[in-house]
């Protein structure tokens, strides 16, 4: 059978004759994607009013009174799962990924628009059947995000009855989705990559989602291995992870399960999923960092294998997260070790961004601010990290402020920072219009200095020992009452960060009509999405032909060019022979 | 997890294997110009269709390979009784080596352009796989009349969840598959259902694959 190279065939693409057609049953990648920011932004505020009723609840106990313990924990539940999960990874892979990859590939859609369009849907689905948790009785599930059986489904605690099933149901529908989306990413910046774009051509966006939608192939499985089983202990009253437990002189029915079991298939899912949203994360500072510093990234090759040793390394340190479940210690030295392993290629790549920067034009506009921003929150995230990648440090920090201080520093505002950056970068790419500037400033500022407002004293709490998971503390001999002050100030800190973000979706839907018009290329950047002939682009994204690739992503501020930047599809001149110092 | 850990080292290995091959020597910044003849993006001769499956596969196994290593680790534990085999298994396996050997038959039939021969090899390749499908809940019920039910033990419910996932995946298949005969039926010319078919017969060796491990998998525990 001949075959038609994917990236040749372009033109047969079906374009929609009706509204509906362009706008909800869309298969256009871009319309996906934009589908894909306003759904995930949307449960994203939700997750952020969660975590203000938290942190009320914290800063002043007894005087709002707006949640009951019970409530406390669905709200830290749910605040942590969607973030993780319904938010960044749909952020990144289904946003970013959508919007980025055919377009940064030079293809003219993914490679089987229809299911990228179900893959779509079915998220939606998964995120309406998870906030229908909310209002079940029992309310949605307290579990922790972690959901460690048996409390996660033992009568008693929060969300048992009807709220963990939904989570588990919602879980599964989010995994069908989004192996539906990976398969198209795979398949697309493999097949689908223009005349010209070789591997090492590719922008590291595109790594880095590629390489993080490889990840979450392989990982999501886990965790649906784990959801269906305690979805048959819930139900049907199987012992895979429920043990015999005697309450109040009753004997339950289940018996002998483990649930550590249940642990190790978590977080099997659970850390890989932590590199899920940091690979994207890495290629789109990489490319915030070069085009806005008008220099090539350094070390780009060293940079695409960081991003696959990372990825690699990742199926291997699970268990750092389980260090007090009495694991055997050489096990703990086990994956003490590969965690320590795993900084080395994450910090090269923080060396790299920084050495990017080094004797760049640095440009400040709001992208690289978000940009550098993130290299510091990164680094802070990262070296607490290596901190309780060690037993022994771990075991004291273990379910204190600590962790909840580091996890948010590295996964938390890292990447949002750079989800914010990157929407700064690409809307005038997507809307034909900027997004106003001092807003966007403000935006920066109050978010970056105020999640160190919020996250530095946490670490401080937590080596005091504070645990979390706490509705209230109360007095205790074994903190200071000190520690309510500082809960107090990182709730207002909390509120006023909060109260930013609303500045900044303000900007958005402000900016789409009274934005200052964008040419198609307003950062002079060289990389294919912004040399399309329309733009915003048309479905089908390119003109009767598609772009040809004649060099790589990062020809910026090369001696001896007209200007600082070079297009990759730019054809070469015979004269031109800038590219000759190597 | 450390039969997951193999199965996701092969993968990774074969994935980390071709991505440092492709870009060991390559030094993007030195060379400007056209690289490659016709078609430089797409490194792979074989279909989208082919590659998405491929994928799919990946992901099949590594869904799989989890469900045995948490029945390895679920049965160390003091509860853990086997449920006698139903001997209908053997049958079974059977019915799944023919489907998949008429898979094979039919598909080499498309790639040789014979309509009748892919039409009748397609049907009586679902034929058996519906054998086998009907003989699955047929173990089932065996174990189930045998007081072997899902709650009693963990090693039941094992294995009613392993048969239950591996018939889950052998139905998503029967669904192409049925697309894939009524457009025959309709006269659709064969090299328009070729791709069908030969994802078909990939995907029935693969869950057949599938199958006798985890047929091993319960024999030998």
């Amino acid at each position: 059978m001949a075959h038609v190279a994917l990236a040749d065939k372009g033109q047969d693409l079906a374009h929609p004759k009706t509204w509906i057609g362009a706008y909800v049953w869309s298969q256009d990648h871009k319309v996906i994607g934009i589908q894909y920011i306003i759904v995930a932004t949307a449960v994203g505020l939700v997750a952020l009013a969660l975590s203000a009723m938290m942190r009320l609840q914290l800063g002043f106990p007894g005087i709002f009174d707006l949640i009951q313990p019970n409530e406390y924990y669905s709200a830290v539940t749910m605040h942590g799962m969607i973030m993780v999960v319904f938010m960044l990874t749909a952020f990144f892979l289904g946003g970013f990924g959508n919007l980025l990859i055919p377009l940064m590939c030079g293809a003219r859609d993914m490679a089987f628009p229809y299911m990228n369009m179900l893959s779509f849907w079915v998220y939606l689905a998964s995120v309406l059947v998870l906030c229908s948790s909310f209002f079940v009785p029992g309310g949605a599930t307290g579990a922790g995000w972690t959901l460690y059986p048996p409390q996660a489904i033992t009568e008693g605690s929060a969300g048992s009855g009807m709220g963990i099933i939904l989570m588990l149901v919602s879980l599964a529908l989010f995994i069908v989705a989004f192996t539906m989306g990976g398969l198209n990413y795979v398949t697309t910046a493999f097949q689908a990559r223009t005349r010209g774009m070789t591997l090492m051509r590719m922008p590291l966006s595109v790594w880095g989602i590629i390489m993080a939608t490889i990840l979450g192939l392989l990982a999501f499985p886990a965790l649906l291995v784990a959801a269906i089983m305690m979805l048959l202990d819930a139900t049907l009253g199987t012992s895979f992870f429920m043990p015999a437990i005697s309450d109040l002189g009753e004997v339950s029915s289940t018996s002998g399960g483990t649930p550590i079991l249940f642990q190790h298939l978590f977080w099997f899912f659970g850390h890989p999923e932590v590199y899920i949203v940091a690979l994207p994360m890495f290629g789109i500072a990489s490319d915030l960092i070069s085009t806005h510093a008008r220099k090539n990234i350094f070390g780009y090759r060293m940079m695409v294998w960081a991003l696959i040793a990372i990825g690699g390394l990742s199926f291997i340190v699970w268990a750092h997260h389980m260090y007090v479940s009495g694991m055997n210690p050489y096990f703990g030295f086990f994956f003490a070790t590969t965690t320590l392993i795993i900084a080395v290629p994450t910090a090269i790549k923080v060396y790299n961004w920084v050495l990017t920067l080094w004797h760049g034009n640095i440009h400040l506009n709001v992208p690289m601010l978000f940009a550098i921003g993130f290299i510091f929150t990164f680094i802070h995230g990262g070296i607490t990290g290596l901190f309780l990648g060690n037993v022994a440090v771990d075991v004291p920090l273990s379910d204190t402020y600590f962790v909840i201080g580091h996890f948010h520093m590295v996964m938390g505002v890292s990447p949002f920072l750079i989800v914010f950056g990157g929407m700064y970068h690409w809307y005038p790419k997507f809307t034909g219009r900027m997004l106003n500037d001092t807003m966007g400033k403000i935006h920066f500022w109050v978010t970056f200095l105020g999640t160190y407002a919020i996250y530095l004293p946490m670490h401080y709490i937590g080596i005091l020992g504070v645990p979390r998971r706490y509705f209230a503390y109360g007095t205790t001999l074994s903190f200071p009452d000190s520690v309510q002050v500082i809960n107090a100030s990182i709730t207002i800190a909390a509120l006023i960060v909060g109260t930013a973000q609303l500045l900044f979706i303000f900007n958005i839907i402000w900016s789409l009509f009274n934005g200052k018009k964008a040419d198609s290329n307003p950062w002079r950047a060289t990389t294919l999405e912004w040399q399309t002939p329309d733009t915003p682009p048309k479905h089908g994204n390119w003109g009767p032909e598609l772009p040809v690739v004649y060099r790589w992503a990062y020809s910026y501020s090369v001696p001896g060019a007209d200007e600082d930047f070079i297009p990759q599809n730019e054809v070469p001149s015979e004269n031109s022979k800038h590219e000759v110092e190597t | 997890m450390a039969s997951t850990l193999i199965v996701l080292a092969i993968i990774m290995g074969a994935v980390v294997f071709w991505l440092v091959r492709q870009t060991l020597n390559v030094q993007p910044w030195a060379e400007e110009g056209l690289v490659g003849q016709h078609h430089a993006g797409g490194p792979f001769s074989i279909s989208s269709a082919k590659i998405g499956l491929i994928v799919f596969l990946a992901v099949a196994s590594s869904l799989f390979s989890l469900f045995v290593s948490a029945y390895f680790q679920r049965m160390d534990f003091g509860d853990w009784t086997v449920a006698p085999e139903p001997v209908v298994l053997w049958l079974n396996t059977v019915l799944l080596i023919f489907s998949s050997i008429f898979f094979q038959r039919a598909r080499n039939a498309a790639i040789k352009n014979r309509a009748g021969g892919v039409k009748s090899n397609l049907m009586i390749a679902g034929l058996f796989t519906f054998a086998f499908i009907g003989g699955q809940l047929w173990a089932w019920q065996v174990l189930h009349n045998n007081g072997y039910i899902l709650s009693s033990n963990p090693a039941n419910a094992f294995f009613y969840l392993l048969t239950a996932a591996h018939a889950l995946h052998i139905l998503g298949g029967l669904w192409v598959w049925s697309k894939t005969v009524f457009k025959l039926q309709n006269k659709v010319e064969v090299y328009k259902v070729c791709t069908a078919v030969e994802l078909c017969a990939i995907y029935w060796h693969f869950l057949l694959l599938v199958w006798l491990v985890l047929f091993a998998l319960l024999l030998s525990t």
